[in-house]
């Protein structure tokens, strides 16, 4: 897209101005991750916290268990997002940056891309990301955060997202997190006939894994929430048993495997509920499937005997080797996002032009109510009629010298010369921003025009 | 000719000590079929080689070597059981080492000690013997399941991605093999420690309370209780199974190392 050019000449150009920067599982370890995770009631406090941070126009965030990532258009391409972070977070560069990526105009573009279309997921081709995407994305616009560029982006993201998911397998395999969970508890109990499951906190995620657990042969499933009623609803779909959440640690041993997904910023469950547990079940192993981020299960638990703790980055070592089998199909997946990234750009340069088209019009329109201001006096009395077909004649005029440029501009806007022409038209009409402000000399090149 | 045979079966044992060793660093299928059919095999030539010694001789039973490949036998047996019930040859990787240890000595030319005293009370003898070496055997079992417990736990605690294609079987089949071979075996140490103290009353007329045999068997007897109990009463398993069961297994050593130095329980020289 001529970077350099775009880039010195941003404030006249709209261009690409996105900025991005954020963290994920394999940028970050999970301790980082936690501290960085924003809730999601918390979101739009942020998002709006986010425009207005210094030189960002329009901004959103992704917090979800593997990444954390700040979405902006700029003004000026060069924002401060780090800044941002350091300032949001109450945290210092040297604690963060190690783990920050930041990407810029196309890139950021490819990343986005990426990331709806869950290439860049823990487990390659999992569908959650693309909802929780969304989600973040729905959550900015609320707030008004994000507008349009933003809206454009996405908007694209999500197509590019359904037609990687319908045009290759990579989310077709049955490899995700759920099904690693249920290998993981294979290994520990052999047959899964018979073992209860206890699902702690509501997610998709977790639900999917319990699910899992139940086609293959778990027996009978508790459910709790901090909100009883979602409990009640969630265990009312799994044919299962809701357990009041103070009830928690009174009723969790009578499950082999707890799956646990709250928002809670601590750990829930820490050594001396693990040590109550065992002793209750007689030294009977249990597996936690923790999937919150921030943890909830606390690694100290995960030391005892009999009970083993995998967190959603084990859950990611574990999936390491299934990967493998995906990236041939990735690879497509990552040509698909490539010519998407090009036809996204090459989008941006149509809409690149409108705003110089309208200033164009705008400055024609001014001088043409000038010039009739300047003449009325000469006319005399008018009569209405008088009055439209003088406005018909001038506008007629201008539309009629107007039509070939703009035509022009338009077709070339779709090739790389946009920028040429979109240049020379405004140096032509001496155009800046997108309010027009004609100058006299531009004035008397145009009545010459005339 | 039976050691003919012993030595056949020692060579097939060979390839199930290979796979023993090899199985600790790598899972391979294609060898653990090999160890199994090679065990099978060698178990047919170590039968002829058994049956052949108890059809020449009443009193084979009371040679140290020939005690020692009925052990083997009996444990190879117990090995089969478990493969049979919970198809896994990963017993194998304790079993094997120590059934090609004692046919290994078994098949060593020399016969030279002999137990001398119970010889005329030969069908409390055998009862003896076959009770104590399948209390033995499960006990072997059980240990070596309690040791891959341990190896399997801190494969799950170490979260490496090879985890899910190790050759060990589930934790809890683990737990079940240890469980079941050390409640199974109970039972026949019990009866064949008091067919022991039977035959001993039989023979001198009294039990020699202070007999290093007497008292070793009655540790080993007195652990193995333990062990049961905690298992049953809190289902005590990994770490504190696995010392407890360390400590039956060296008890039953030591028992078995009375042999040498009992007054009443002893291989002597013919």
């Amino acid at each position: 897209m001529g970077g350099e050019l775009l880039l010195d000449d941003s404030q006249v150009f709209g261009l690409m101005r996105f900025q991005l920067i954020g963290v994920n599982h394999k940028s970050a370890p999970l301790d980082v991750r936690e501290r960085l995770a924003i809730p999601e009631s918390r979101l739009p406090e942020a998002c709006r916290e986010l425009t207005t941070f210094p030189g960002i126009e329009e901004g959103m965030v992704i917090s979800t268990c593997n990444r954390v990532e700040v979405v902006t258009h700029t003004v000026n391409g060069h924002a401060d997002l780090r800044g941002f972070l350091h300032q949001h977070f109450q945290l210092k560069a040297e604690d963060l940056d190690a783990h920050l990526y930041e990407f810029r105009e196309k890139d950021a573009v490819r990343h986005i891309f990426r990331v709806a279309s869950s290439l860049d997921s823990m487990v390659v081709g999992e569908a959650q990301i693309l909802g929780q995407v969304k989600e973040a994305y729905a959550t900015a616009r609320a707030v008004g955060a994000a507008r349009g560029q933003l809206d454009q982006l996405f908007s694209r993201a999500f197509s590019v997202a359904k037609r990687v998911r319908t045009e290759t397998a990579v989310g077709s395999s049955s490899v995700s997190i759920a099904s690693v969970a249920v290998e993981l508890a294979k290994k520990i109990f052999g047959s899964l006939q018979g073992k209860n499951v206890f699902l702690v906190g509501a997610g998709k995620m977790s639900e999917l894994a319990a699910r899992h657990l139940m086609a293959h042969g778990c027996e009978s499933i508790f459910v709790s929430n901090r909100t009883y009623d979602r409990a009640v609803g969630l265990a009312h779909k799994f044919n299962g048993q809701a357990i009041r959440f103070d009830d928690l640690y009174e009723q969790c041993d009578r499950a082999d495997i707890v799956i646990t997904s709250t928002g809670s910023p601590q750990a829930i469950f820490r050594r001396e509920h693990g040590e109550q547990f065992l002793s209750r079940r007689k030294n009977r192993p249990m597996f936690f499937i923790d999937i919150a981020v921030p943890r909830d299960v606390s690694p100290e638990m995960g030391k005892l005997d009999g009970i083993f703790t995998y967190d959603i980055d084990d859950l990611q070592q574990a999936v390491t080797t299934h990967v493998a089998d995906r990236s041939k199909e990735a690879e497509r997946a990552e040509a698909i996002i490539a010519s998407e990234v090009e036809r996204f750009e090459a989008r941006q340069h149509t809409l690149d032009v409108v705003p110089t088209i309208v200033s164009l019009q705008d400055h024609l329109e001014t001088i043409r109510q000038a010039e009739i201001d300047r003449v009325r006096g000469r006319l005399g009395q008018v009569t209405p009629e008088q009055e439209i077909a003088i406005e018909a004649l001038t506008r007629g005029i201008i539309n009629k010298v107007m039509h070939t440029p703009i035509t022009t501009m338009k077709t070339a806007a779709k090739e790389s010369e946009a920028t040429t022409i979109v240049e020379v038209v405004r140096r032509l009409f001496n155009l800046r921003e997108r309010s027009a402000n004609p100058d006299p000399a531009s004035d008397e090149e145009s009545e010459r025009h005339r | 000719m039976p050691l003919l045979w012993l030595r056949f079966a020692l060579a097939c044992y060979l390839i199930g000590l290979i796979y023993a060793f090899v199985a600790l660093a790598r899972t391979s299928d294609l060898l653990s079929r090999i160890a199994l059919h090679a065990a099978s095999v060698g178990m047919v030539f170590h039968f002829v080689s058994l049956a052949e010694l108890f059809l020449t001789s009443h009193v084979v039973w009371t040679s140290v070597q020939n005690a020692e490949s009925l052990l083997a036998f009996i444990s190879m047996s117990f090995f089969m059981v478990i493969y049979a019930v919970y198809k896994t040859t990963s017993p194998g990787v304790v079993v094997f080492p120590v059934v090609f240890f004692l046919t290994f000595v078994a098949a060593v030319d020399k016969q030279p000690v002999l137990l001398t005293s119970f010889v005329q009370r030969n069908g409390w003898l055998v009862a003896h013997i076959i009770l104590i070496f399948i209390g033995y055997a499960a006990l072997l079992a059980s240990f070596g399941a309690s040791l891959l417990y341990l190896v399997q736990e801190r494969r799950l605690k170490e979260k490496k991605s090879s985890n899910l294609i190790s050759f060990l079987p589930a934790l809890e089949v683990i737990d079940q093999i240890g469980y079941r071979s050390l409640l199974l075996g109970f039972p026949f140490m019990t009866l064949g420690l008091l067919t022991g103290s039977v035959l001993a009353v039989l023979v001198y007329g009294e039990v020699n309370f202070l007999d290093p045999k007497f008292l070793l068997s009655i540790l080993m007897w007195a652990v193995y209780m333990v062990m049961v109990f905690t298992r049953w009463n809190s289902g005590w398993r990994g770490r504190r199974a696995a010392f407890l069961a360390t400590f039956a297994f060296v008890a039953a050593l030591a028992a078995w190392a009375a042999n040498y130095f009992s007054t009443i329980h002893r291989f002597s020289a013919s």
